[in-house]
């Protein structure tokens, strides 16, 4: 009983990682149907900017957040400009920008790093709560707090605010959204950079627990769109669910199946899911062809 | 009466294909003006180009005497147009009452988003009903209605609609016009309407336009064209 307790928590722990990581995809795939094979980069720079903040600055990785953030948002806004923008029209084309992109960014942090592997300190990693046996460090714990957070707010501007609104209008018909008077563009630039942001935010917060390394980001990029597809695109609360049904499986199959394979099962489990549900666990029928049919 | 909408030697197309030639057209505050044409001559392309949807290649697309034909969709519907288009075109995982908000984008409407809502919901009470329900549930007519009241939520001057009757039992054909007849009486909106059917259209219009093959080639009022031997032997099966 205390050992399934036990890998419960780790699960869940692991689950809030997986979660967080993809919250900035859960908007650009998710919501704008962008297929950003770079995501899992624009999370590694997050982490690299944290440690910049960090090694240069002497910020605390939480801190850093105020940086980080906003340059990841600028940071978004070049990356649609010159690879996003310009293939608008050719989607396919656009998922090949992406995976160049992919490739660019890690050489070009492996470029400056040459390969050594930095970590980031902050002192929340000292604290730490208990429940019976299990030990919870503050550092997973702010990922928890801040997966759950963010997911409740970003799923209240997509349902409440006339902005959010007005980027599910461009993704449910382009033509119809523009004679409501919404820009089209702009707005497709302006989600891309707030996922762009919070890919960066995601970076930032994990980048305690992890060793940086340029190619760290494909270690997330799979679970991210296996967690924004099997929460059901575009439910924002389906991909909080999404992350933790990850976590979870991956944490019981490593734990009670074998070690190797945690990551088999729950690809085994997403791939049921498609087959079975493509609109994944709380998506709405026909939702999964939304802006991927052609648009006059 | 003054001249609230004038498309002069407009030509427009998709790509290399042009559609519309050297289309010269007006309306004038209070009117109901009616298109008419078959499937395929250039109808909803008109209607597209003058919401800015399409740019045009040549000619002059004015609105209330400012020349519009280069200006974005997304700019022209604050001027005080706004287009239905085919089908309705509602955002379907969404429900009426989102669909209704976002009619009222436009920064010169949001601000009377409130108003503008309970006014439209008086004009159609079975949107009321339907206020939370997903616009992709409705049936055909209130489709239509939805897609009616969205556009007027931008408070528009000039209402354009693109065969509102397509695919409508003749029973809801007669009920979306006799909303129309009330939207236009109520709201002291003009009209700009593309139709298929000869026979619907001059009943609520005061004049028409024929179009063939991307060009208008006969002009008149609504019951001079019932009467011209030509269109009822084209539009009408006489």
């Amino acid at each position: 009983m205390e050992t399934l307790l036990n890998v419960l928590v780790v699960g869940i722990l692991l689950g809030g990682i997986y979660g967080l990581v993809s919250i900035g995809l859960n908007l650009i795939f998710g919501v704008i149907r962008i297929v950003n094979f770079a995501q899992g980069e624009l999370v590694m720079l997050g982490m690299y900017g944290a440690f910049l903040a960090y090694s240069m600055l002497g910020l605390d990785p939480y801190v850093s957040t105020l940086i980080v953030m906003p340059a990841m948002f600028l940071f978004g806004v070049i990356v649609q400009r010159v690879a996003i923008q310009p293939l608008q029209a050719e989607s396919s084309m656009q998922i090949f920008a992406t995976f160049g992109l992919l490739t660019v960014l890690q050489n070009v942090v492996l470029v400056f790093t040459r390969g050594e592997g930095y970590s980031v300190a902050t002192k929340v990693a000292s604290f730490s709560i208990a429940i019976g046996e299990i030990r919870i460090t503050g550092t997973h714990l702010i990922i928890l707090i801040a997966v759950t957070a963010i997911s409740v707010l970003l799923h209240l501007f997509l349902q409440r605010t006339l902005m959010g609104k007005s980027i599910r209008a461009v993704t449910q018909d382009r033509q119809a959204a523009r004679l409501m008077g919404i820009n089209v563009e702009r707005t497709f630039m302006v989600t891309f950079d707030i996922g762009s942001a919070l890919a960066g935010l995601a970076g930032a917060l994990i980048a305690p627990i992890y060793t940086l390394s340029p190619g760290i980001g494909d270690n997330f990029i799979l679970a991210a769109f296996a967690v924004v597809v099997l929460g059901g695109l575009g439910s924002v609360a389906g991909a909080w669910a999404g992350g933790m049904i990850v976590g979870i499986v991956e944490a019981f199959a490593g734990y009670y199946i074998d070690p190797e394979l945690k990551q088999a099962i729950w690809f085994l489990i997403f791939l049921l899911v498609l087959v079975i549900r493509p609109t994944g666990l709380s998506g709405q029928v026909g939702a999964e062809e939304v802006g991927f049919r052609e648009q006059s | 009466m003054s001249r609230l909408l004038e498309v002069l030697g407009m030509s427009a197309g998709y790509g290399l294909a042009p559609v519309l030639h050297d289309i010269g057209l007006y309306v004038d505050s209070g009117e109901v003006v009616a298109v008419i044409g078959a499937n395929g001559v250039g109808k909803t392309t008109l209607l597209r180009t003058i919401a800015g949807i399409i740019q045009p290649s040549a000619g002059r697309i004015a609105f209330d005497g400012r020349p519009i034909g280069s200006t974005p969709a997304h700019d022209i519907v604050g001027q005080g147009l706004a287009l239905v288009p085919e089908g309705g075109r509602l955002f379907p995982f969404m429900t009426v009452l989102e669909n209704l908000e976002l009619g009222a984008f436009n920064p010169s409407s949001r601000e009377k988003t409130r108003t503008t809502l309970d006014e439209v919901m008086m004009l159609f009470p079975i949107l009321a009903e339907r206020k939370t329900q997903l616009a992709g549930s409705l049936s055909g007519g209130e489709r239509q209605m939805c897609a009616i009241a969205r556009a007027l939520m931008s408070r528009p001057r000039l209402l354009m609609l693109d065969e509102p009757s397509a695919g409508l039992s003749p029973v809801m054909v007669e009920r979306v016009f006799d909303m129309l007849r009330s939207v236009v009486a109520s709201r002291n909106v003009t009209v700009l309407l593309v139709e298929q059917h000869v026979e619907d259209a001059p009943e609520i219009a005061q004049r028409a336009y024929v179009i063939e093959r991307g060009r208008i080639v006969k002009t008149g009022s609504g019951a001079e064209l019932m009467n011209d031997p030509d269109v009822q032997r084209a539009y009408m099966g006489l």
